[in-house]
């Protein structure tokens, strides 16, 4: 009632003259379209959060219907059979597997130690004015298109890989016994290493800029009162910032690493393409993403698409693990900072 | 440990080590200003780069006619137009979507459920846009033909948990009071996030959204099995395979014609300064939002 008779009040001065000379008649109306409006709304933004749900669940259903010819075919041997034959329709997993491994955490080897540097940087030590543009910056990083770095990985970064860094790295690395092999003296353009420092670009933006947030979270006084200890900023960093972080930074990793292991664009256009388990990062290999994004035009088979949505289907499972994991970790570290 | 040395001894002048400390210090101050300084200048490289080689093959020609089919010059307007199309397509279906799954858990969602439709949401942002090309595929390819209408389903899905989380984001900023004032004004629930909630919180949904339409126009792997084996001409219908600026790059970059090389370049031109553009307004815009909500507090 009450309701009812302020909206109609509201209503008369509102309209003036018109329907709003009579404001019984305008509440009731208004209530009516209340009624109408409140459902409405909740059925309209329930039935769009439903299809999110269903969205991610349709997804999984799909990708396991898709793989399950291979899954049927192949089993789990899938997993540890390295051959992609078309022509006699084997095919396996192993290659892009190792390949997929090698360079998500090559990638996140380098990644790591700089994403933790520039998110300290950052929340530590950059003058307050230069904060904001530099985290920006960074975060436009983020923002280009992965198919425009794979373009730069292949066109410019590439002939530098193989001219320059990759004998370079020979020369300094390859006599060592047996991690030499690692850079070992066939250079190219393509290959697991150019992948390995695309991966890299990738990941340092959205590994740093949650580091970062997770380093605001650490409380300003327990740094204050490392400081009036007599600690240097490092030691402050050491003894306080790091120790609050942590499991916070191992969620930002892993997810890092989700990113890192899903990238298929960047990563095809720079790897090379080739099956087989190599132990040198100069040559070519292929990761399970691009493996997939290779054979967009190539499939011949029922069997080779199933066994590509095979590939997608263990994909989908690692960053599934990785993100459901880590997004929990990063949520629990700052909600116990919060 | 080191921290109770020194509260042994609080003014640190007499710790034997300080000058050690000192050099630890300040290699640790100067590694950190090195690494933001690789990644701000991974950026300029990146850029710097892109736009040196483009800007030479960006010209009216080039924008305004389709790609030749024999290498010899011709543009990406073909592309341009089909991307257009497609993120217009992408945006109508994930941008309503998005936000009212936002309102959804910010209004009318129990705690626990809507911290549970974050935790989704958050899965499916992470969920690989090579797998969103599968599944695309599967649902609406397979038996059928690649088609633009796809090819926008499959952005749409990489879109909407990224309007929906970043709405999610700016609608909780938004001060209950504000809500309790309008409803104890009289007015009912729904009015209260027309009138109220959404005007409060436009800018940072309208960021949001620029945000994920600047996501989906480089996105690339949805489109690889939905909408990539295209005629070199002008395509305006969507239920046909809308030519499209990402996988124009794609294909250019593998191929070993310089000529291609040159207007891969150029179409990356083309592609970054409109989404480095696109984000930019939305950060500008955002920073504006939050100052605004800061003060509502």
């Amino acid at each position: 009632m009450a309701e009812r008779a302020v909206l109609g009040v509201h209503r008369g001065r509102q309209g003036g003259a018109g329907p709003g000379a009579h404001p019984s008649i305008g509440g009731r109306r208004r209530s009516l379209a209340d009624r109408i409006g409140e459902r409405g709304l909740y059925l309209l933004s329930l039935a769009a959060a439903s299809l999110s749900v269903v969205i991610a669940g349709g997804l999984v259903a799909k990708v396991l219907a898709e793989a399950w010819p291979a899954l049927s075919a192949f089993g789990l041997d899938f997993l540890t059979t390295s051959a992609w034959d078309p022509v006699h329709g084997r095919f396996g997993a192993a290659a892009f597997l190792f390949g997929t491994a090698v360079s998500s955490f090559g990638a996140l080897l380098i990644a790591t130690p700089l994403s933790i540097l520039i998110a300290l940087f950052l929340s530590e030590l950059s003058p307050r004015r230069s904060r904001g543009p530099i985290a920006a910056l960074i975060e436009l990083l983020a923002g280009i298109p992965s198919v425009i770095l794979g373009l730069w990985g292949i066109l410019v970064l590439g002939p530098v890989m193989r001219d320059t860094i990759e004998p370079a790295l020979h020369d300094t690395l390859g006599s060592i016994p047996v991690l030499g092999n690692l850079f070992g003296p066939d250079y190219s353009i393509v290959g697991m290493l150019p992948a390995i420092v695309i991966l890299t670009i990738m990941t340092v933006p959205i590994v740093s800029s949650l580091m970062r947030e997770i380093f605001a979270t650490v409380p300003a006084a327990t740094k204050e009162g490392a400081l009036a200890l007599g600690a240097t900023r490092w030691e402050m960093i050491r003894t306080v910032v790091l120790p609050h972080a942590r499991p916070g930074m191992v969620g930002a990793v892993i997810l890092g690493l989700g990113r890192a292991v899903g990238e298929a664009i960047a990563v095809t256009q720079v790897i090379g393409g080739t099956e087989g388990i190599r132990a040198n990062l100069f040559l070519p290999s292929d990761t399970l993403a691009s493996r997939i994004a290779g054979q967009y035009q190539g499939a011949t088979s029922d069997l080779q698409i199933a066994s590509i949505a095979y590939l997608g289907a263990i994909l989908l499972a690692l960053a599934l693990l990785s993100n459901g994991v880590a997004r929990l970790w990063v949520r629990d570290a700052a909600g116990a900072a919060a | 440990m080191r921290l109770r040395q020194m509260a042994v001894d609080p003014l640190g002048a007499r710790v034997p080590n300080l000058r050690r400390r000192r050099i630890v210090n300040a290699a640790w101050i100067g590694s950190a200003w090195a690494g933001a300084s690789i990644a701000v200048g991974l950026l300029l490289v990146v850029v710097a780069g892109v736009v040196a080689r483009g800007i030479g093959s960006i010209n009216p020609t080039f924008l305004t006619t389709p790609t030749d089919p024999f290498g010899s010059g011709g543009g990406i307007s073909n592309a341009i137009v089909g991307t257009a199309i497609l993120v217009a397509l992408a945006s109508a279906m994930a941008v309503p979507v998005g936000i009212l799954t936002a309102l959804y858990t910010s209004e009318f969602a129990s705690r626990r459920l809507a911290s549970g439709l974050r935790y989704v949401l958050d899965v499916l942002n992470g969920v690989p846009t090579i797998i969103t090309g599968i599944f695309v595929f599967g649902l609406l390819v397979v038996g059928r033909s690649q088609s633009g209408w796809a090819g926008a389903a499959g952005l749409a899905i990489v879109m909407v948990p990224l309007i929906a989380r970043s709405g999610q984001e700016v609608l909780a900023l938004v001060p209950s009071g504000l809500r309790e004032a309008s409803l104890a004004l009289g007015a009912s629930r729904w009015r209260t996030v027309l009138r109220v909630v959404i005007p409060t919180s436009i800018g940072g949904l309208v960021t949001g959204a620029l945000l994920a339409v600047a996501r989906a126009a480089g996105e690339t792997a949805p489109l690889l099995f939905t909408c990539s084996i295209f005629p070199n001409l002008v395509q305006t219908d969507p239920s046909r395979v809308l030519p499209n600026i990402p996988i124009t790059i794609f294909q250019f970059s593998e191929s070993p014609d310089p000529v291609k090389h040159a207007q891969a370049w150029a179409a990356a031109l083309v592609l970054i300064a409109f989404v480095l553009a696109v984000s930019m307004v939305a950060r500008l815009l955002s920073a504006r939002t939050r100052r605004r909500l800061q003060e509502l507090r």
